[in-house]
């Protein structure tokens, strides 16, 4: 427990301390919030929600949670570069409790970027449909972060190099994220295209969060929580298992 | 305590170790020689189930690191030939970090904290970032950290690789002590051919993954009819200059390098 603990408090820390990025990470969602949001709200029109704005802000969230978090678990692969992955792999600590450990702090790092990307989101004029959407909204943001910390885990397990990484980011995390309904309903879509859609885990997580903040979900809130906690699940047996086949 | 059988570890066409085989006694200060590239980190590596063997057995005092990883790893500490800390992280972090994962008690893991910091006088810095130390100072803070808890069996790859005189001598010293009071069998590798002949019972010569003499420092020199251990390892892997294969890992590295240069002025 105390091993998660410090490894958990390890992530946290170094967060707090790279300032800098914080900042440039909260850039990405706002560029997107404020072009689209305004540049797209004269010219859209969604059933169900009163302007673009109010459609796009919690994909941005989303968004903003599903880059922290994979990146966190990438962040394997600095530790590997410079070195420190080592000190924990041969530590006679069962390895189960190092992933989970990283992988918790990586999802709490998650959720405190959503929660600014939110304030962001609330100070340009996205307005929740009442306080009694939080708690639910806090329950999607949770259950993504760990779902794509747990995911980041697995894929920096097996990663060796920057080049692996820039593959990931190409063809893995921007799909996710386009295919996601972030920023345009997942509805009266060609049937490859939705197929594609029902296949991105963020999916569950946009409409989910959509839903509790204004709603506006597609799916279904209920069944986007099971889905999300069985990916949520799965990926953490997958995150464990790659960690625990590191070879240094 | 250590017992390697026939050992083999390939990379792709490339034989890093070839059938090494030898032992290692409880309480030994065993020395681990070779060129660059000879194969010594791959051994370590498989000793400290970083890695799997492509062939062959090792026991860690009795326990098959490839089968019981978790059991081998309570029996030892290492400290590594590259760097291996947290930059992120202050000295004083670093430390206690290493103290929870070895399951070192609290009360007991400040104390040695300030102990091993201030040895290696590392007290006073103790509260900045380790992004900010000198190489040396980091080296200091690797072998403080290595030394926190106590183990069986301690790995020290190259561990004297940027020190200076002083460093090396409170590290040497503080060896033989943990060796003489605790029993801890030491395993080491350096390219300093005076340390192994100082602190080593016993050596090993490993050239291109194989093992071409072992025995004591006396031995190795009335074999080779060296005056010096150092003589005595020339003639035995000769005199020609090894590359040493740069991995993915040091590409980055090198790459991190010149990203960081920026930042820190």
């Amino acid at each position: 427990m105390n091993v998660i603990f410090v490894l958990w408090l390890r992530e946290v820390k170094r967060y707090l301390r790279s300032r800098p990025q914080i900042i440039a990470s909260l850039g990405q969602p706002l560029l997107y919030l404020l072009v689209l949001g305004f540049g797209l709200s004269r010219v859209t029109q969604i059933s169900g929600a009163a302007n673009y704005m109010q459609f796009v802000a919690p994909g941005v969230i989303c968004m903003g949670i599903l880059f922290t978090s994979i990146f966190s678990g990438i962040g394997l692969l600095w530790d590997r570069q410079f070195g420190f992955l080592k000190e924990t792999l041969v530590a006679p600590v069962p390895r189960l409790q190092i992933m989970a450990g990283r992988t918790l702090g990586g999802a709490t790092i998650a959720i405190i970027q959503g929660t600014l990307v939110l304030i962001l989101c609330m100070l340009v004029g996205f307005r929740p449909q009442g306080f009694a959407a939080i708690p639910q909204a806090f329950l999607f943001m949770v259950l993504i972060a760990i779902v794509f910390a747990a995911l980041g885990t697995a894929i920096g397990s097996t990663l060796r190099d920057m080049q692996g990484f820039q593959m990931i980011m190409n063809f893995l995390i921007m799909p996710i994220f386009f295919l996601s309904g972030a920023l345009f309903p997942l509805t009266n879509l060609p049937t490859p295209l939705l197929v594609a859609t029902r296949l991105d885990p963020l999916s569950y997580g946009v409409d989910g969060l959509r839903g509790a903040f204004i709603g506006l979900a597609n799916i279904g809130v209920a069944f986007d929580v099971v889905v999300l906690g069985v990916l949520a699940t799965a990926f953490l047996i997958l995150g464990a298992w790659a960690f625990s086949r590191i070879q240094v | 305590m250590i017992k390697v059988q026939n050992l083999s570890k390939t990379f792709g066409e490339v034989k890093a170790v070839a059938d090494v085989t030898f032992e290692v006694q409880p309480g030994e200060i065993f020395a681990f020689l070779g060129p660059n590239g000879a194969g010594k980190t791959t051994t370590i590596q498989m000793l400290t189930t970083l890695l799997r063997p492509t062939s062959g057995t090792i026991a860690i005092d009795g326990l098959d690191p490839v089968a019981k990883p978790l059991e081998v790893r309570k029996r030892f500490g290492i400290v590594f030939q590259d760097p291996s800390l947290d930059q992120e992280l202050t000295a004083y972090e670093n430390m206690d970090l290493h103290g929870v994962l070895y399951h070192v008690p609290r009360k007991l893991r400040a104390e040695r904290i300030e102990t091993l910091l201030k040895l290696f006088e590392l007290w006073d810095r103790r509260t900045s970032l380790v992004k900010t130390f000198s190489g040396g100072m980091r080296r200091r803070l690797e072998i403080a950290r290595g030394l926190l808890h106590t183990p069986k069996i301690l790995f020290l790859d190259e561990p004297t690789l940027g020190l200076d005189p002083q460093s090396r001598n409170q590290l040497w010293t503080h060896v033989k002590h943990l060796n003489e009071t605790e029993a801890v069998t030491v395993f080491l590798t350096t390219h300093y051919m005076d340390e192994a002949d100082r602190v080593a019972q016993r050596v090993a010569v490993i050239d291109h993954g194989k093992i071409v003499a072992i025995g004591s420092s006396a031995e190795l020199k009335a074999q080779t009819g060296a005056d010096s251990l150092e003589a005595a390892f020339l003639k035995l892997t000769g005199t020609t200059i090894r590359d040493e294969a740069a991995n993915s890992a040091d590409a980055m590295r090198q790459m991190a390098r010149m990203w960081s240069r920026g930042q820190r002025r």
